[in-house]
């Protein structure tokens, strides 16, 4: 299948606001560049994420999704991250057992200090998702915009 | 066995120590079993049924009957007492309104499977030894019971009871058995064949909930899906996407929670295979987390309200076996 | 439908230069429900906000975006600003177009169309939000102060002095921590006693701190202005209210074998003992895995010579439960233990000595009475090998990975104080490097050098091989190229320092967080190092990091300003972006209980209407919104979707996702 030159995936990024939100914001204090199509959603913590919120972004259209916080260890409030941990583990493990490419989806752990790391998970991520083209296998025909 | 089931029903009732037994009646069929409560000893006598087609699980009643006052008492097979338990560890019960009946278990019968071994109009069903023997409008036919047992009969988790009152019949062991064979072999497909196989089986979903009604998991006040505020609110399968929300997000809901009785795959009109979907994530918390058997014990923390510190990581999912 | 007001700020170039201001504040105005959009070069400036204050009178806004900097910046800011305009402060949300956007993107376009797109999520999620109201809680005006080093002490006397009574717990016999056991500190070579004991009776003395030494906290309930801690105090078999501390039980105890922790174990104390001679409070203790009575019920020696009968065999440990508004953590630290470094032999030879082992042979209230000896025959050294970053700045897992901070400086006070009372020893200091940033601190060193002849030699140690009462010392001069052989008498390891092990346990109760190296975590690394991220829990002292006495009295003042700071408040305004259960819909099923990291789910038993006029009893969940920090954990626990968080609603995160997924 050639590769669409054309085609810039929907990436919604679900950043938890005391480490990865601040790291995100740290890599654009360092005026590091990640591409346009990836849109932050902030959420207190990483166990806020449920997993409704990534089927939803799936439905409507985002070609990939993922979900940044702390790391394991040192979560604002302790213990969240360790939760959004199996959840996520045991969530993506399912979708990849429907058949949906397991790429589209990815969780990594970014310090309020790892801006250079935000943007290169962002660069690496969205590069990746590109390489699938557009999500078809988990999306609501009734939400295409054409 | 059958008899002494419903002797026991009888009894628990003439002697006072239940005002209500739950049990199973005859529903349009005789082998359509349907889950029944039975206030007096005559209505017992007249209806009570315990068979071979006892499969449905009872225990999800009692989150109501357990608070409607006065004591109810239940019959549970061992694949039942986990579901019961589950529900206790989660305050779904009042333990103290229920007498349990634990109830031995050699496996129950799929109407469906008889008809597929040959059997068209069965008229009765008689258990003999190893073998049923099935009447029908075209004469009696002999099925050897193994090949009429229902899917999750045949990969038996358990024939431990453990939570009970009394017990009619022997407390079996946990079994050793095959029941994620086929989770496997999904796993080794390449997403393609997956997608195309659960395409296939999700696509038949006409949303009738019967597997969420059914459920004893799936037991909330107040469903999600019919929760106008959600924002997922929906009552039909129009697409592809809401046939697998609706599954995946069911199958998270009672992740951890889910005993693995199998209730959803009896009940799907369609045939759906649901219970694949609730036994991946049983497979993968057992060997991501250790094995943990839901309702096996009231006091283990279920795995997702749970954590170690040296959990694996989410990419695991792209670094296991499988096919990219 | 929420009426929207739309502020677009250029926020001088950085913003306006990538992001075509004016297209953004054209484009939004055609969202549903905005009734204003404008752009303006500085919307955080003083006409900035009075343009938005005007703006929400003007046009009757509910809901306000701006579109900006990041909310970490600003948000506090333009609520703020909302609230004077007569606007719940929580119907403002912002939209992030400068570090999220216009800093990363150079592609105008492409920037613009971003903007546009996060706008549009803001406004999406703005609609659905709704007014909140922080509540608020009391504060119990006392502070509990746990660790009674000179970090605890130094917290408790300034919260003390502000009028607030403070509780000091102390699992140790005495108060006085690490410090009473050192002999003269850097960078003035005054002595640690003369310096520390006065403290210590200040603190004994003083009427609003009360001390529970040789007790420990067994658990701590509640939130910040309302902890219930449980405190336990261990048994000392002897009565603190008539012990007069006259120390002639510890003479008469035959009970002589016992390691004497204070020493390090160089020497050996009675089974009855009083730490050292300043001990506060001046209680007796009698150690009960030594005590001949306590095991078998034969001696009552100690029993027999107390004149004030204040030894009690059958003292068991007691519990008290207190209530404070504030708790400060100062557990301090140890020295790491050395069994995984053997090749310094310090297993092997009893000449090898960590440092805090040589602060005692130097010390005059010390096993040797200040007399430098070698602790193996008792002759004076003539030749010490330092040897320095021993688990220290080490890669691999034998050791630590951070610098412990103050070992520099207190080798360079060792090898000062041995050559001035010694002038005969040669003295060798190894060193990956010198680090000297403190006060005066290089001034030190340098005087190690160059007026005490010290030896500084930059390479480490090798190898330590105890050879015919000699320690043969094989090490690397990287400077010279070289390799060295020593023959030396002493060696003194400067040992890594590590929290307490006390720190982990505690931090679980307290719900406070700890880093990998199980060093509490502040609040903020620059701008708030003396919190906890947990309301309510201040740090105090080397359980934050490695900190020497200077920076460590310097932060429990810092971490007493602020605990006063707490106290002095009648009320505390509570988060109200916390948890909200919906009764109707709640299975009682304690999911979100479990996930909870700060027990503010509870249940209660609760009647509802039934069908044909019946009631039912059911389980549901409560949530203390003074507990509750928000992290919406519970959220995702709860199958039915009970449970939501305010500020951050499922509605509100779908109606971003939609927004942004258009």
């Amino acid at each position: 299948m050639p590769v669409n030159e054309e085609f810039k995936p929907t990436i919604v990024a679900f950043c938890c606001n005391w480490c990865s939100y601040a790291g995100a914001d740290l890599s654009g204090t360092n005026r590091l560049q990640y591409p346009a199509n990836v849109k932050i959603i902030r959420i207190p913590c990483s166990c806020r994420l449920n997993p409704m919120f990534i089927l939803r972004a799936f439905q409507r259209g985002a070609d990939g999704v993922i979900l940044c916080g702390c790391h394991p260890g040192d979560c604002h409030y302790t213990t969240g991250n360790y939760y959004a941990r199996r959840r996520m583990t045991l969530l993506f493990s399912m979708l990849d057992y429907l058949g949906i490419e397991r790429e589209r989806t990815r969780v990594e752990w970014v310090s309020a200090a790892e801006g250079a790391k935000f943007a290169a998970t962002m660069n690496e991520f969205a590069g990746t998702v590109t390489k699938l083209g557009p999500n078809r296998r988990l999306e609501d025909l009734r939400c295409r915009k054409e | 066995m059958q008899e002494r089931v419903k002797q026991k029903a009888i009894e628990l009732l003439e002697n006072g120590t239940v005002d209500r037994v739950l049990g199973w009646k005859t529903g349009e069929f005789f082998y359509d079993l349907t889950p029944a409560v039975f206030t007096s000893r005559e209505e017992a006598e007249t209806n009570f049924v315990f068979s071979a087609f006892s499969g449905a699980n009872l225990s999800k009643y009692l989150i109501a009957e357990s608070r409607k006052g006065g004591k109810v008492a239940v019959f549970l097979k061992p694949c039942d007492s986990y579901s019961f338990t589950q529900l206790l560890k989660e305050h779904r019960i009042w333990r103290e309104n229920v007498y349990a009946v634990g109830v031995q278990c050699d496996g129950m019968c799929d109407a469906e499977k008889l008809r597929d071994a040959g059997c068209e109009g069965i008229l009765s069903v008689r258990e003999e030894g190893e073998n049923l023997i099935v009447g029908t409008l075209y004469g009696e036919k002999t099925v050897a019971r193994k090949d009429a047992l229902l899917e999750r009969c045949t990969v038996c988790k358990s024939k431990k009871i453990v939570t009970f009152d009394e017990l009619i019949g022997e407390n079996g062991e946990e079994l050793d058995s095959d029941r994620f064979a086929e989770v496997a072999r999904l796993e080794a497909m390449t997403p393609e064949e997956r997608f195309d196989f659960w395409r296939g089986e999700l696509s038949r979903c006409i949303r009738c909930n019967a597997c969420r009604n059914v459920c004893p998991a799936c037991s909330c006040e107040k469903c999600v899906f019919d929760n106008a505020d959600s924002g997922v609110r929906n009552k039909a399968a129009a697409d592809s996407f809401e046939e697998k929300l609706f599954h995946i997000i069911r199958a998270f809901h009672v992740a951890g929670r889910c005993t693995d009785c199998g209730e959803c795959s009896r009940v799907c009109p369609q045939h759906i295979p649901l219970h694949l979907l609730n036994r991946k994530f049983i497979k993968d918390i057992n060997e991501l987390y250790g094995t943990y058997q839901a309702g096996a014990d009231p006091e283990t923390k279920p795995p997702l309200t749970d954590y170690t510190v040296s959990d694996c990581e989410p990419s695991v999912v792209y670094e296991r076996g499988g096919k990219p | 439908m929420q009426r929207v007001g739309v502020f677009v700020c250029w926020c001088g170039s950085n913003i306006a230069a990538t992001v075509d201001v004016e297209k953004v504040a054209q484009t939004l105005k055609q969202e549903p429900g905005v009734v204003f959009s404008t752009h303006y070069q500085y919307m955080c400036s003083q006409a900035g906000q009075e343009m938005i204050a005007d703006t929400i009178r003007e046009y009757g806004l509910t809901g306000v975006v701006i579109c900006s900097c990041s909310p970490r910046m600003h948000e506090a800011t333009f609520r703020k600003t909302c609230q004077r305009a007569g606007l719940n402060p929580y119907m403002v949300e912002i939209a992030n177009i400068r570090e999220q956007c216009s800093w990363i993107h150079k592609d105008r376009e492409a920037a613009t169309e971003k903007a546009v797109i996060l706008g549009r999520a803001a406004i999406a999620k703005v609609h659905l939000n709704a007014p909140l109201t922080a509540g608020t809680s009391s504060v119990k005006k006392r502070a509990l102060v746990i660790g009674g080093g000179i970090a605890g002490i130094q917290t408790a006397l300034d919260i003390a002095d502000a009028g607030f009574p403070v509780d000091i717990v102390e699992k140790k016999p005495t108060i006085g921590g690490k410090m009473t056991q050192i002999d003269k500190t850097f960078p003035t070579l005054d002595c640690a006693a003369c310096i520390l004991t006065p403290k210590m009776v200040d603190a004994a003395q003083n009427e609003n701190i009360r001390i529970f030494a040789y007790s420990e906290v067994q658990a701590v309930k509640g939130f910040v202005g309302n902890f219930r801690v449980t405190i336990k105090k261990k048994a000392r078999f002897v009565d603190e209210t008539k012990c007069t501390g006259c120390g002639l039980c510890t003479e008469k105890c035959p009970q002589k074998k016992v390691p004497n922790e204070f020493n390090l174990g160089l020497d050996n104390r009675r089974a009855i003992y009083i730490p050292f001679a300043q001990a506060v409070p001046k209680v007796a203790t009698i150690d009960a895995d030594y005590c001949s009575m306590l095991k078998t019920g034969k001696c009552g020696v100690c029993s027999k010579v107390c004149t004030a009968g204040a030894i009690d065999y059958k003292q068991q440990d007691t519990f008290l439960e207190e209530e404070y508004g504030a708790i400060v953590v100062a557990t301090g630290f140890n020295p790491i233990k050395l069994d995984k470094f053997d090749e310094f032999a310090y297993s092997q030879s009893k000449d090898v000595v960590t440092s805090l082992e040589f602060e005692r042979l130097m010390n005059a209230a010390g096993p040797t009475g200040g007399t430098l000896l070698r602790p193996s025959d008792g002759t004076h050294p003539k030749t010490i090998v330092f040897v320095q970053c021993v688990g220290s700045r080490c890669d691999d897992s034998k050791g630590k990975p951070y610098c412990s901070k103050i070992c520099c400086m207190y080798t360079a006070k060792h090898a000062m104080l041995c050559r001035e009372k010694y002038p005969d020893t040669d003295v060798y200091v190894f060193y990956i490097d010198v680090r000297t940033p403190g006060k005066n601190f290089d001034e030190f060193y340098r005087r190690a050098v160059e007026e005490y002849g010290v030896h500084y030699i930059k390479g480490m140690v090798g190898k330590v091989v105890p050879e015919n009462g000699k320690l043969k010392v094989q090490a690397s001069d990287l400077l010279g190229g070289r390799q060295l052989h020593i023959d030396a008498d002493m060696v003194v390891l400067a040992a890594a320092i590590e929290p307490d092990e006390s720190a982990r346990p505690l931090a679980t109760m307290l719900t406070a967080s700890m880093d990998t190296n199980d060093f509490f975590t502040e609040a903020h690394p620059k701008l708030r190092p003396v919190e906890s991220p947990t309301a309510g829990i201040f740090l105090s002292g080397a359980c934050q990091g490695p900190k020497d006495i200077p920076e460590t009295v310097a932060q429990a003042s810092a971490a007493a300003a602020k605990v006063i700071g707490l106290l002095c408040k009648d009320q505390l305004v509570c988060n109200p972006c916390v948890a909200q259960p919906d009764e109707l819909m709640c299975n009682g099923c304690s999911s979100c209980e479990k996930v909870c990291p700060y027990g503010a789910i509870t249940y209660i038993n609760k009647e509802f209407r039934g069908p044909n006029r019946t009631t039912l009893l059911r389980r549901v969940a409560q949530v203390n919104g003074a507990v509750c920090q928000g992290c919406g954990a519970c959220t995702v626990a709860c199958p039915s979707g009970a449970m939501d968080l305010k500020g951050f609603s499922n509605k509100q995160i779908m109606a971003e996702v939609d927004a942004i997924c258009r």
